[in-house]
Parts: C-alpha cells; structure tokens; sequence
C-alpha cells in the first residue's frame, strides 16, 4: 500500500491532532448540554410534569450525543494509542466515576417514567444530576491535572507506570477547571433547555443560564490566571523529528515556568481561542436576556470552541505531559499510531464525519419546537 | 483464583462483557425484527403490524438502553485496565473500534430517538427508515466489534516494530477480510437473531397460553420462526465453520474443547460426553463417536488433528525460538539508530520474531524471558493449554442449545402455517421455558471463544499476563466491587421493567396514521 504516502507522517500527526479537538469539542457542544440538562434537571423542574418535560428536551438525542464519547475513546484508541493507554489506566478511578455516572444516565432517561412512585421517580432525578455533574467535574479535573502534568513514567518497553493516586487529581488547579467545565456546560444545558422549553421551565433555565454563564466568564480568567502564576509549562528541548517513529522515549523536555504561554507569544493569533472562550460566555450572558434562543445556544458553542482549543493551543505540541518523567511526556509528534493508521481513519473520517453530521442534522429538524405539557400528558412516547 | 492483577482485570473484564453480552444479542435480533414487521405495516397499512412494532419496540427500548450503557465501560476498559495491550496493538485494535463508531453506532443511536419519538413526527415512510437505520446501524456494529475481536484470535496484516516496541499494521484489507472475523461475525450475529426470535416467540407463547392478544401472538410467532429457523441453520453451520477454522488457527482451542490430549489417527473420533482430567491429562467415562472430529476440524478421512500434548511441545519451540527473537531485540534497543543493529541480531529477529508472543509468555515467571530456566519453559508451554473442562462443557452446552433452537424453530413455523398452536399446548409451554436459553447459549459461546483464547489477550502475540495495567489491588477491588454492586442493582431493574412490560401488553393505539411520504411529497401531486 503506496497511498499513504501521499501525505506525510506529520501531515497526518497534525491533522490528527486537529481532529483529536474535533471531537472533545463536539462532545462538549452537543452531549455537553445533555450533562447541563442533567445537572439543572432538580433545579430547573420542580413539579413532575416539569422534570418529564426538563427530560424529553433531551430524550431523543442524548443516544446520538453519547456517541461522540464514544467515538472519542475509539478514534484516540485508533489515532493515540500511548495517550489512550496513558491517560485512561492513570486516571483510572476517576475514570471508573465517570462509567459508574453515564451508567446511570441512559438507565436514568429511559426508566424514570416508567413507574409511577414518586420515590422511584426522584431517586432517578438525582441520579440524572449525579450522571450530569460527575462526568462534567471529573473531565475538567482531568484537563487541569494534563496542564499541571501527569505522574506517569515509562519503562523501555514503554510500559506504562502511574505514580499518583485519585487524591492527587484533586489538587487547587484540577478543581479550579473542574468548577469551569461544570460552569460551562451548565450554561450550554441551560441554553438548551431555553431554546427546547417554554414557561416557568425556561424561566428558571434563563437565570441558572445566567448564573452559570457569569461563573465560566470569572473561572476562566481565574483558571488562565492561576495557569500564568503558578503552572510550570513543558517545552521540548533538541531537536525532536515531526515523521520519527512513535516512541516518546527519544527526546528530552524541561519544566520552566512560562513555557505554557509560549505558543501565544509566539504567535499572537491563538489569542483568538481564548477571545472567543470570553466573548461567547459573555455573548450568553447579554443573548440571554433577549428572545433570540437559536443565537444563545451557538454563542454558547462558540465558548465551549474557544475554552478547549486555548487549552489545546497552549500546549501544543504536548498532548499529555509527564510531571516525573518529562522526557517521556506525549507528544504530537511522538505519540501517534503508524503512518499507515493514521491515514486509512482520516479517509474514514473524511467519508463520515460529513454523513454523520447530515443525518443528525435532520433528525434535530424533524425533533425542532418546544416540549410542552400535552407532549408529555398526550401520545405516550415521551420519556 | 489468586488475588494478583492480571487475575483481577481478567474476572472485572468478563463481569463486564459478559454482561454487555446479556443485551446486545437481542438488540441485534431485535432491531431487524421490528423492521420487517414495520415493513409489513407500511407495505399493507394494517394497525396491528403498527401496534406490534410498538410493542415490541417498547422491549427493545428498556434492553437497549443497557446495552448502550455497559458498552460505553467496554470502550474505555482496554485502556484502564489493559494499558500494555493497547500501547503494543492499539494501532491495529483501535481502528476497527473507531470506525464502528463513525459508521455504525453514530447511525444506530442517532436514529433509536427517532424511533421512539418520531411516530407523530414522520411519514410512514420516514419512521421505517429510521428503523433500517437502527438496524443496519447495530449490526454494522457488530462486525466492527467481531473484525476487532478476529484479530485477537487471528493476528494478521501487522508486525512489530522495534523502533515504537509495538505491533503496528502493514496490510489493513488482511484486518477487515480477515476471514475469522468475517465467520464469526456471521455466527454471532445469527446468534443475535435467534436471541429475539426466541425472545418473542417465547412472550407471543405465553400470551397464547394466557389467551390475551392472540392477533399480535400469532403474527408474532409467524415472524419470529421463520426468522428464526433460518438464523438458527446459520448459527449451526457458521458455528460449523468456526470448528474449522479453528483446526488452522486455533488448534489448542480446539483440541481443548474436544479434551484431545493426544494425537488420534486421522479421522479422530468426537467426544460426545466425558470428565477432561487436568492433571491426569486424560478424560474419564468418555463416549467417542468415530470420524467425526475429524471431518468437522479438517473436512478430510486423512488429516491429523494434532492433541493437546504435541501441541504443548510445539509451544515450547515457539518459546525457545522466541527468546532469540527476544535476545536480538534487545539489540535494536540497544542500538543508537537502525544500522548500528548487529547484522546477526537482525537476522535472528526476521527468522523467529513471529514467535516472540511466545517469550513473553515467560514473563509470569521471570522479568527478562532470557534468564527462564528449564522448568519454567515447560511449565510456560503448560500455560497454552486453556482450562479443558470448562472449554468442553461450555461448548457442548453452547452447541446442545443451537441444534435444540432449530427443532423449536422448525416446529413452530409448521404450527404457525397450520394455525394449530392449541392443539399442542406442551410446545407452547416449552417455548416460554426456553426463553432463556439463547442466553445460557450466548454467554457459552463467549466462554469458548474468549476464556479459550488464554493464556493469550492477541493469539501468539501478546500474552494476557504481559497486557494489564501497572494497577493496584485494592484499586481493582473496588472498582469490581462498584461493577458488580450497579450492574446488580441495574439487571434487577431491568428485569423487572420488562416483565411490567410484558404482563402490561401491547397499548391501543388509536393515534392519527402518518402520510405515506412527508407532507411536501404528497402537496406536490
């Protein structure tokens, strides 16, 4: 096979990359709000029939959303594998809160209204909140433990070695981001429900969207801040080869402070990322006090799109640094998989990644308008 | 069993797929079933086609859903509990893992909302679309699950790397025509299909029994046999070809799934029953039927099917061979770059590096393969010998259900054509018993396959004891603890949905029919 010679290694390590955001961003802009929906669920229906219709905003899509989770570990499994195998053995007990949480959720959605105990049905409730909020605290703890660097070494096999335990994600930064990515995609899940409900529900989704839209605004610049004070950034020492062979064993990093900084001042156009993290945060903020739902919801996106690609910007071209072992920190450069892969799933993205996103585009016109009260008392397929 | 790593990360990764196997065998089934009887709605606009497909839908809804949720754990678990494994195959693994997300599972739960929501909102034409997709979305799942799993069993289109200490992929139509993931696609998805047969001729019998809604019973049962009989041929004989399959590449599964220990004489007899013995390496009160093993295993009066004991000596050359391979590696890893490689160490590695799995399989015993002694070579050969006892049972329960569904099946299709359900009330009563099987049958089959597949995670390559994780035990306990304690509370649940669905019925349905076609369609006539 010849044909991927067409593009080369670091052609693809790249565009992987870029892919690799791709994903994470369109899991945080569509199955984000139903994590969001999931969290405001107590908070935003308080009566029943509230709660049933807080639901059904989402019930016929989280199946769909979910996927993008899905898809994510498989396409970092496939593209990433070290970064796979790293990251998810490491955070290992994080991860297992994680499952345990988008266990309950499908179960949560689709057994809920099945039995008429209003026990039963709150039970489930704060089920649904538990599946919102751990999912949404554990994958922002997560991201600001990748910035602090991660306790893993690697053996000359390039077996994996974690030195840390599940306390120490829970450091000031981990929270702080974790905090930011609750705030975040409470927000989207309120944008979402304004858009999707109508009277008191989004009433009450309007304000908590609001709340939450202010607390990414200030956790954000307190996250960049704290980011620029107190985390030391990784850079590559020597020269490392774009196209060489995946093995993370075969350069050298230091730790020095400022080093995450230095891709914007290096290039100043990245500052766009993080511009747009604010400016759609703050867009939410004033759309939501305005009718216009379509245009809350994508301001919304467009937050989410700025907040994760300034993270990844930032440390590009680390994916996943190692705080005890930096020569051995993952790379775009050294952590990929062959030549060979990387170019028979692009050509598999590039064939659906367009379909996927046509015929999930018509299904979200054929679920278009608001669920009201007669959509739940009427029909009996609502959730 | 002992309480070490590899032990634990084994019994949390069969808790959990063999769990997730409880639901996806129906989903598959399933979702083609509701799609023929839609179709039948749509092509006839008959109410009761409409009311079964929501019934049984309601059904597919409550397994479904915990078949989505128990397959989220399968996808992260290689890499939780599993990190070497998906470092060394992770660029030949992963791909088919992603691909059946980008093409399969996007589709299938993309359009599972608009199944259950979209009644009120498509055209009939619409609806059944949604439904093909569903359908064709969860089987085209399947077999990017089974093309990942093939390659477990069957390694092939990829070699190792020295210079990533992995394998990585050189041919991938090898991967995706491999043709043990294309039969064993085939056998389970047949297996799935027989699953949902059963599962509603089993309901439609015991509402037949009960005398409530005997239209949709026998419409049902119409549907399902049919279907089923044709499935449960197919599982019979893909299971057949899997035997065979099996006698090229899996010889020691094979052999212990018949408790071969030594080589018989071509053709070799099939051990009907029998007591397979460990540690006497022989099997006790076995009843032996003439030829057949033979013709299964190798379709021939004159080839050999090599036993367990000459198979074990053959692994002990593989492992010898691959402590060469494993020695010479050790110089490219010394090596400041790839033509500073001893001139002799690469060609050691070219000739034996295929049986490096095999050195690795030593790494039980001792940290450097090289420093083996004698007595742990053997005992490492030993190890290639999955547990016979357990192999054999499960798979002559697995088998003794397949041919038992087929008789059921047939029975049922000449009852239905005859329209004589009530004249035999006892074959009615065994399909509400049977009910269960397929699932008994399901969970053996994955036994045999995947147990059968030990000491090895990849066939050959990639010993299970060198695959797990750097965990701690206290870490694993608690999270087989936290597995068990929700998958427990979650079955029970389940379980408990679906007899309340059941017992409850199909509901009226007196909704307004949709169009044909969309609305726009029709204005344009």
């Amino acid at each position: 096979m010849i044909l991927h010679e067409l593009m080369t290694y670091e052609t693809l390590r790249l565009i992987w990359w870029v892919l690799l955001g791709v994903l994470l961003i369109g899991f945080a802009a569509t199955d984000g709000f139903d994590l969001g929906v999931g969290m405001l669920l107590p908070f935003a229906g308080q009566s029943d029939v509230e709660r049933r219709i807080v639901i059904n905003t989402i019930g016929p899509v989280w199946e769909g959303n979910q996927v993008w989770l899905i898809l994510g570990g498989g396409a970092i499994f496939a593209a990433w594998p070290p970064l796979y195998a790293v990251s998810f053995s490491g955070f290992y007990i994080a991860m297992f809160a994680i499952l345990a949480a988008l266990i309950l959720r499908p179960v949560g959605f689709k057994y809920r209204s099945k039995r008429e105990s209003a026990r039963w049905r709150r039970n489930w409730d704060w089920a649904l909140f538990v599946g919102g909020f751990v999912p949404s605290l554990v994958f922002g703890v997560a991201v600001g433990n990748v910035l602090l660097g991660v306790p893993f070494r690697l053996g000359s096999d390039l077996r994996i070695f974690y030195d840390g335990g599940f306390f120490g994600l829970l450091n000031p930064f981990g929270l702080l981001c974790g905090l930011l990515s609750v705030a975040m995609l409470a927000m989207h899940g309120a944008a979402w429900l304004v858009l999707k409900s109508s009277g008191t529900v989004a009433a009450r989704a309007r304000r908590y969207g609001s709340w939450a839209a202010l607390a990414t605004l200030l956790l954000y610049a307190a996250g960049g801040l704290a980011l620029w004070l107190f985390v030391d950034g990784y850079r590559i020492t020597g020269a490392i080869d774009t196209g060489g062979p995946s093995n993370p064993l075969a350069k050298t990093v230091e730790i020095a402070p400022g080093a995450w900084f230095a891709n914007y001042l290096a290039h100043p156009w990245m500052l766009l990322a993080p511009a747009l993290g604010f400016l759609g945060a703050l867009g939410v903020l004033w759309s939501l006090k305005t009718g216009r739902e379509v245009r809350t919801l994508l301001l919304s996106k467009l937050a989410i799109f700025g907040i994760i690609s300034s993270v990844g910007l930032l440390m590009f071209p680390f994916i996943l640094p190692s705080s005890i072992m930096p020569g051995a920190s993952l790379t775009v450069w050294d952590a990929s998989s062959s030549h060979l892969t990387l170019f028979i799933m692009l050509v598999c993205t590039v064939i659906f990644l367009p379909l996927i996103a046509l015929y999930t585009s018509w299904v979200y016109k054929v679920l278009w308008g608001k669920v009201e009260e007669k959509d739940i008392t009427e029909g009996g397929h609502a959730y | 069993m002992e309480l070490d790593i590899v032990s634990l990360s084994r019994l949390q990764f069969a808790l959990t797929a063999l769990y997730h196997f409880l639901f996806v065998p129906l989903t598959l089934g399933l979702s083609i079933l509701l799609a023929v009887m839609e179709t039948v709605y749509v092509m006839t606009g008959r109410q009761i086609w409409r009311q079964m497909t929501k019934f049984w839908g309601t059904l597919f809804g409550i397994n479904f859903v915990l078949g989505v949720a128990t397959g989220i754990v399968m996808e992260f678990q290689f890499g939780m509990n599993w990190s070497y494994y998906s470092h060394y195959v992770g660029d030949i693994f992963g791909a088919p893992l992603a691909i059946e997300g980008l093409m399969a599972f996007f589709l299938e739960a993309t359009f599972v909302g608009l199944f259950f929501f979209g009644w009120d909102k498509l055209s009939k034409l619409g609806h059944l679309m949604a439904t093909y997709a569903v359908a064709i979305g969860s089987n085209f799942s399947a077999l990017w699950i089974l093309i990942a799993n093939g390659w477990m069993q069957h390694p092939v289109g990829a070699h190792f790397n020295p210079d990533t200490m992995r394998m990585e992929v050189y041919d991938f139509f090898e991967v995706v025509f491999n043709h043990v993931a294309q039969t064993r696609f085939v056998h389970t998805v047949s297996a799935g299909y027989v699953t949902a047969s059963v599962f509603v001729l089993g309901v439609s019998a015991w509402y037949l029994l009960k005398g409530r809604h005997i239209d949709l019973a026998k419409r049902s049962i119409t549907v399902a046999a049919s279907f089923g009989l044709l499935s449960a041929v197919s599982v019979v004989i893909l299971g057949d070809e899997g035997g065979y399959l099996a006698s090229e590449h899996q010889k020691m599964k094979l052999a212990a799934i018949e408790g071969m220990w030594e080589t018989q004489p071509a053709p070799a007899s099939f051990t009907l029953v029998g007591i397979p013995d460990m540690e006497e390496r022989t099997n006790h009160f076995a009843i032996h039927i003439p030829w057949v093993m033979g013709l299964i295993g190798t379709r021939s009066l004159t080839q050999e099917i090599p036993g367990i004991l000459e198979l074990v000596d053959k692994a002990e050359d593989r492992i010898r061979n691959g402590i060469i391979a494993y020695d010479a590696l050790q110089d490219y890893r010394a090596a400041p770059s790839r033509d500073a490689v001893p001139a002799e160490s690469v060609q050691a590695f070219e000739e034996h590096g295929a049986d490096m799995g095999y050195a690795l399989l030593l790494t039980k015993y001792v940290d450097d393969p090289r420093e083996a002694t004698e007595e742990q070579i053997a005992q490492a050969a030993w190890d290639t010998v999955p547990h016979v006892p357990t192999l054999f049972w499960a798979f002559r329960i697995m088998v003794g259900i397949g041919f038992f569904n087929v008789a059921l099946m047939a029975a049922f299709v000449v009852v239905s054509a005859r329209n004589s359900f009530y004249r035999r009330p006892w074959l009615l009563k065994t399909a509400v018993a049977a009910l269960i099987l397929p699932w008994v049958a399901a969970e053996a089959g994955w036994i045999v396959a995947e147990f059968g597949r030990q000491p090895w995670s990849i066939e050959g390559v990639l010993p299970t004891v060198a695959a797990a994780s750097s965990l701690t035990v206290p870490t694993l306990l608690f999270t087989i603890a936290g597995f068990t304690l929700i998958y427990s509370v979650l079955i029970v649940i389940e379980m408990r949905l679906m007899l309340a669905a059941i017992r409850k019925g199909p509901q009226p349905d007196h909704g307004p029919e949709a169009p044909l076609l969309p609305s726009r369609f029709v204005a344009a006539e």
